[in-house]
């Protein structure tokens, strides 16, 4: 789950990361006072789950409330497309309006999973402010390395990342607590990626986050009421949602054959495989191990949402998933919600020859296909 | 021969809800020699006709396990892992899904310390077909012989053995090695393994986008792995930054592509299945 800047700020405050000064605001009215609060010479800053948002105008300087109104007035509700958004862009809903610092330099510092390692490693760059990906691109050793053993960023490791960034004396002190408080606080809040670009060190001496991204891990959302009380509808495709809220997983795509599929690995395979006999998916969906009847029908419902679906391909290799309990959720999701594009099944597994006898039985018209290649093609010839 | 399980496999099963249960008596259908069952507050019961004990520690002492099965919730899993590694089992295949990757990375720590080998965990487990199944898999598709077949997707697995069976090719071992970031056991701890077993005379590895474990396995097997090996990728129509399912299958900054993945296969002397459904197909050919 993505966290917005603000909210990030928020965790990483409570663990001693210093931050700018700043306030949430939803409406116009809101942004003036918080820039009156301020003093007046603030930035606004639109809170999307997506990056590059200075470059798309989502980023402005302000000089007095008046002009922090003017850009609030401008950035609330534009939508703002930025390299992270696609080309249909963003809507923004929430500000972060924040005090001006006195910036010196710009520096990088990262936290995420290295799945090689199977440990968090801290990165940090003297590269900051601009994308890191390209930094890594052109020159992979402007990146610095230091892993975490056991939970926490150790003392000499986070100097020695402040010696390598040549830091100045007067702000070693304080950046070395922040990046450790920043490793601490990914730690302990079971964040997938912690990115802070630019951490700034300004000419009084102080280190900042001026940016702060941060992504918590889902599977561990359970333990983190809190955090999970941050999570943004808005910024989510309501399709997925609705899907995660039915135990499916649903990824909305631009083609006109629908999937149903169990298991991860299957539902990419059978996009591919679609593609292959020429056709184009409509969506990734993994109805999971556990699937029942419900679960189905709301997995037909959510596929048929999309109007482009033309034709469903139906692709399940019950091993978990018993193949009769899937048969009898097809049969039920069909004459309730009356699908009317075509079904084209391939199934196989366990109690495949009892799920086969239900499609039978039901007197419905599915198109049947002996395994997965034939699937597709009988899929995509349908779809047209 | 076979790898990891076989028939004197002693198998303990940690975790003995609804799934646990259902999939404990599968395994027995199946050739798993299952001595123990372990889930807290059930000490001195029985289950499926074995005992179930409170602990471990009472049922290592008692049954003398070296498999463990683990079903244990989501929540508690990690934990569930780290007490069979602590009563020094050799093989843990943890079938959970949805593991916090924080609690994995404490799992992996203590897994460098012990003798211990975990699959998954988010995985199908392991089977030896007509030897032992330890997982989840559909026990009647599988048939004895000597395909090596490895997969980070359990479904994929699935319908890799499907097509092997359905062409009388037999399988040593089937292994779904799981789809998390953080995993006990890789493709190249497998691969060396096939590569070992002299009964394994070829190998069907299916792999997917994100990360670069596929890469890494394709430059182990340059110039050491002599047996045929098949591959596959799924995900090459996927776009990039959507996470396709899995935790790991994701394309970020331009990395973790089925092309590169493909690609380095291909200089590896693996052969590339056109699509999911030639994975058997293309096996026969090269054997």
């Amino acid at each position: 789950m993505k966290l917005h800047e603000y909210q990030a700020k928020e965790v990483l405050r409570a663990y001693g990361v210093p931050t700018p000064r700043g306030f949430m605001a939803k409406t116009v009215a809101e942004a003036r006072s918080a820039a009156e609060d301020l003093g007046g010479k603030v930035v606004v800053k639109a809170q999307i789950h997506a990056g590059g948002r200075g470059k798309g105008g989502g980023v402005k300087l302000a000089h007095s409330v008046d002009e922090a109104e003017r850009h609030a007035a401008a950035i609330l509700g534009m939508t703002l497309v930025t390299h992270q958004t696609g080309p249909q862009g963003r809507l923004v809903q929430r500000l972060l309006v924040e005090e001006q610092l006195p910036i010196e330099r710009e520096i990088y510092l990262g936290i995420t999973l290295d799945r090689v390692l199977s440990k968090p490693v801290f990165m940090a760059s003297a590269q900051g402010g601009v994308e890191i990906e390209e930094v890594a691109a052109r020159d992979p050793s402007a990146i610095l390395r230091e892993v975490i053993h056991g939970a926490e960023l150790r003392g000499y490791q986070a100097r020695r990342l402040a010696f390598a960034l040549d830091i100045a004396p007067d702000a070693r002190a304080s950046a070395v607590q922040a990046m450790q408080a920043l490793a601490k606080a990914y730690d302990e809040s079971d964040a997938s990626l912690v990115e802070i670009n630019p951490f700034v060190l300004t000419t009084d001496g102080r280190a900042v986050a001026l940016d702060a991204k941060m992504d918590i891990d889902d599977n561990a959302l359970f333990r983190h009421p809190d955090l999970a009380e941050l999570r943004d509808l808005d910024e989510e495709e309501p399709l997925e949602t609705d899907a995660i809220d039915h135990g499916l997983n649903y990824i909305k795509l631009d083609g006109n054959v629908g999937c149903m599929v169990n298991g991860a690995g299957l539902a990419m395979a059978t996009m591919d495989i679609i593609q292959y006999a020429g056709g184009m998916p409509a969506n990734f969906l993994d109805v999971g191990g556990g699937a029942n009847k419900d679960q189905i029908k709301n997995g037909f419902r959510i596929i048929l949402s999309d109007p482009n679906v033309k034709a469903i391909m139906i692709n399940i290799f019950g091993g978990i998933l018993k193949v009769d309990v899937l048969a009898e959720g097809i049969v039920a999701a069909a004459q309730e919600l009356k699908i009317g594009v075509p079904m084209v099944l391939r199934l196989e597994g366990t109690n495949v020859e009892k799920g086969r006898e239900i499609l039978a039985d039901s007197g419905l018209d599915f198109i049947v296909a002996s395994n997965m290649k034939e699937a597709a093609q009988k899929a995509v010839a349908r779809a047209g | 021969m076979s790898i990891l399980v076989d028939e004197t496999t002693r198998v303990v099963v940690q975790g003995l809800g609804r799934a646990g249960l259902f999939h404990a008596e599968q395994c027995i259908r199946f050739g798993a020699n299952i001595v123990a069952g372990v889930h807290p507050g059930r000490g001195g019961s029985e289950a499926l006709g074995f005992p179930v004990f409170d602990t471990m520690r009472e049922a290592v002492a008692e049954a003398r396990p070296d498999a463990s099965l683990a079903f244990v919730p989501a929540a508690g899993a990690a934990d569930a892992v780290l007490e069979a590694i602590e009563a020094e089992l050799a093989l843990v295949a943890c079938i959970t899904e949805g593991i916090p990757a924080r609690d994995m990375v404490r799992v992996a720590d203590a897994l460098r310390c012990s003798s211990t080998r975990l699959i998954g965990p988010n995985c199908p487990g392991v089977i030896s077909p007509g030897k032992c199944k330890l997982g989840i898999m559909p026990g009647h598709i599988h048939k004895p012989g000597s395909v090596g077949v490895v997969s980070r997707s359990g479904t994929l697995t699935y319908e890799a053995v499907g097509q092997l069976s359905s062409l009388g090719i037999g399988q040593s071992t089937c292994i779904g090695i799981g789809g998390d970031p953080v995993i006990g056991t890789n493709f190249i701890d497998v691969l060396e393994m096939f590569n070992e077993d002299p009964e394994t005379t070829g190998i069907i590895m299916i792999g997917e986008i994100g990360g670069t474990a596929e890469e890494q396995a394709a430059e182990f097997v340059k110039g050491r792995v002599k047996k045929p090996i098949v591959g596959f990728i799924a995900g090459a129509t996927a776009p990039p930054g959507r996470r396709m399912g899995h935790a790991g299958a994701i394309i970020s900054g331009g990395k973790g592509t089925a092309a590169e993945k493909q690609a380095a296969m291909e200089a590896a002397g693996i052969a590339v299945a056109p699509t999911p459904a030639d994975l058997g197909s293309t096996l026969a050919a090269l054997m």
